[in-house]
């Protein structure tokens, strides 16, 4: 980032503004991608333009929305997880089983699993393992401890979870006022305070973070472990909707969350990864859905309206890039 | 004395370790029902593991290419294609040819469509065959939507039928795992691949049509689980939108087990055949335990981490 903007000082002064231009246009297309779709939304039916009617559409996205976060923080350190969905699933029925039942016993449980993404993290580190294996066996993994723990559909959300997520805040649907909170502190944390320049730089140049005296080792179990506190979150406020769970109930999450974050424009290497373009890019998603059953559009079609807006939204994405390299 | 330089080679190879686990296992499992069942489970595990090689080769020339290369279409692709085949079969043994042709057809679209994100609108390929596979999904359900189809009989005895105990499935896959072994080390058109996912800039350099290779691979790749995907539905005698589910995990399973470097650029195809049997008679082997699904899972999960971090301390002079 730091790069970037200290480039027009060496002397191409013309070429800022196009420059400048081209990386706010970038920057704006999550946004604009969300806008456009919500206002076709309210113009096909209006009756959506409501608290009720937000609330209906966005309440299934913060789970979504939580997942992103968690899939962008690893992709963060240039790493991908597989096992996100199949996580946030064992996650719910923890919840809907251990943590209704025995309270403390499921807090501990949701620790250890935060203490596996950590481990995890060294794990991948330290034998520099590749990502992608990895959290495939994980994936394997915590879908047989959710089939272990809950056999077949059931279970019942904890009352005090159930109740938590259904606040009723004034003005604003409470979905959208957690996404906005989330998208703002993560943001915070990541882009503007030290630690999180830190952590992206471990993305970006990892040898010139580990010259500079830090631990790559400490930040990829913090990066893991963070990833899994924003998993476990997902996974109690997914249970806290349904009200019960499945040991399949979040499978989906893994690739939607690879999706939101590379749709709010993250990349794939060199920690370039935007928060509040993540949660925008989870919320874009989700409302492709909505906005396919408000055309009448059969469900048939609501899985590849999302790859659909997902490739239009890269291609939009693309004619940006060119036009930054050529600043003209 | 001169065993010595044999031997080393032998134990080189890293797509021996894949066969002697398979091999360890299927002891283990007959040790545990006293012989009872060794022929059937070896002929069922060979039908099963079929399928895991079909794509598993696809999947690994897409990740030779190097890192980022990955096909995540392959299960919606099985899906599509099993549904295509049945439609255009209708159950008459007639019309088996045009199915064949279809879902070949079908397959190299799918690859040139996969190939056209990554190539025309420069989509990282994860993103790409992750969007494609969104619509080939929607696709699927609204095509695949009508009643079940029956293969017709005489396709569905070539996908359940066996000569020996052997059975004619498996004895295609490993004739086809043989000439795209051949063509992985000795075409040209594997050295290009191999050497693309070593060095792609150097590659370029020396002359090859990297984007050429890239594409036959993204083809390649779909073709196969296209494949898969009606030799499947011949097998379990119709499509279901569901019969792909489980080839993303296992077709990067096998290669990764197989012996095939994530990073791309060391590639083999025999540890593909190992990985595959290594992982259908563990299921197997834990099922005759009496293990319940979840412990299954667990296992398994844990035998693919284990079997990368093993590998990774191997090659780990390398990559330093």
């Amino acid at each position: 980032m730091n790069a970037s903007t200290s480039l027009p000082l060496k002397g191409a002064a013309v070429k800022s503004s196009g420059l400048n231009y081209a990386r706010l246009l970038r920057s704006a297309l999550p946004g604009v991608s969300l806008a456009v779709l919500l206002i076709t939304i309210f113009i096909m039916q209006p009756r959506a333009m409501s608290y009720m009617g937000m609330n209906l559409m966005l309440n299934l996205a913060v789970p979504i929305a939580l997942a992103t976060v968690a899939q962008m923080l690893i992709i963060t350190v240039n790493d991908l997880d597989l096992s996100l969905g199949s996580f946030i699933s064992f996650v719910a029925c923890v919840a809907a089983t251990l943590l209704d039942q025995h309270p403390v016993l499921g807090c501990l449980v949701l620790l250890g699993c935060i203490a596996v993404y950590a481990l995890l993290g060294a794990l991948i580190h330290i034998r520099n393992l590749p990502s992608i294996v990895v959290t495939l066996g994980m994936s394997f993994v915590w879908m047989g401890a959710a089939v272990l723990l809950l056999p077949a559909p059931g279970g019942s959300a904890p009352e005090w979870l159930q109740s938590l997520v259904r606040i009723k805040t004034p003005l604003l649907p409470f979905a959208i006022i957690v996404c906005v909170v989330l998208a703002i502190a993560v943001h915070v944390f990541l882009m503007r305070s030290t630690l999180g320049v830190v952590l992206r730089g471990a993305g970006g140049n990892p040898l010139a973070i580990a010259k500079a005296g830090w631990s790559l080792l400490r930040i990829k179990i913090t990066m893991y472990a963070l990833a899994g506190t924003f998993g476990v979150f997902a996974g109690l406020f997914l249970v806290g909707l349904t009200t019960s769970a499945d040991a399949s109930i979040a499978l989906r999450y893994t690739l939607l969350s690879i999706a939101g974050v590379i749709l709010g424009g993250g990349e794939f290497v060199g920690g370039r990864v935007s928060p509040t373009g993540a949660v925008l890019g989870a919320l874009t998603l989700v409302l492709a859905g909505s906005l396919l059953s408000f055309m009448r559009i059969s469900p048939d079609w609501q899985i590849g309206a999302q790859g659909a807006i997902l490739i239009f939204v890269l291609a939009l994405r693309m004619s940006v890039n060119r036009l930054e390299a050529r600043p003209l | 004395m001169k065993r010595v330089p044999l031997l080393t080679t032998v134990m080189g190879k890293p797509w021996l370790w894949s066969f002697l686990a398979a091999l360890l296992i299927w002891i283990a499992t007959i040790a545990f029902t006293g012989g009872q069942g060794a022929g059937s489970l070896l002929s069922g595990s060979l039908s099963f593991s079929a399928f895991f090689v079909i794509v598993g080769i696809g999947q690994m020339f897409v990740i030779t290419t190097g890192p980022g290369n990955i096909d995540l279409s392959i299960p919606a692709n099985i899906a599509l294609s099993g549904a295509i085949g049945m439609k255009l079969m209708d159950g008459q043994p007639g019309l088996i040819w045009l199915g064949v042709v279809g879902v070949l057809g079908a397959g190299m679209l799918i690859g040139c469509a996969n190939y056209a994100l990554i190539r025309v609108l420069r989509i990282p390929p994860i993103i790409a065959t992750l969007s494609a596979s969104f619509l080939l999904q929607s696709m699927a359900i609204a095509y695949g939507r009508s009643i079940r189809i029956q293969p017709p009989e005489m396709f569905y005895q070539f996908c359940t039928g066996n000569i020996w105990g052997v059975p004619f499935l498996a004895i295609s896959v490993v004739l086809l795992a043989v000439i795209m072994g051949y063509v992985l080390t000795r075409s040209i058109y594997g050295r290009w691949t191999i050497a693309i996912g070593q060095n792609a800039r150097a590659a370029e350099l020396a002359g090859g049509h990297v984007n050429l290779i890239r594409f036959a691979t993204y083809v390649l790749s779909a073709v196969f689980a296209s494949l898969c995907g009606l030799l499947l539905a011949g097998f379990s005698g119709g499509a279901s939108l569901s019969m792909g589910e489980e080839y993303l995990l296992a077709s990067i399973a096998v290669v990764v087990i197989g012996g095939t470097s994530v990073a791309g650029g060391f590639s083999n195809v025999p540890g593909i055949w190992g990985a595959a049997l290594f992982l259908y008679l563990l299921v197997s082997m834990l099922n005759t335990f009496g293990a319940s699904a979840g412990v299954r899972l667990i296992l398994t999960g844990l035998i693919i981490i284990a079997v990368i971090t093993a590998v990774s301390g191997r090659k780990s002079a390398r990559t330093a």
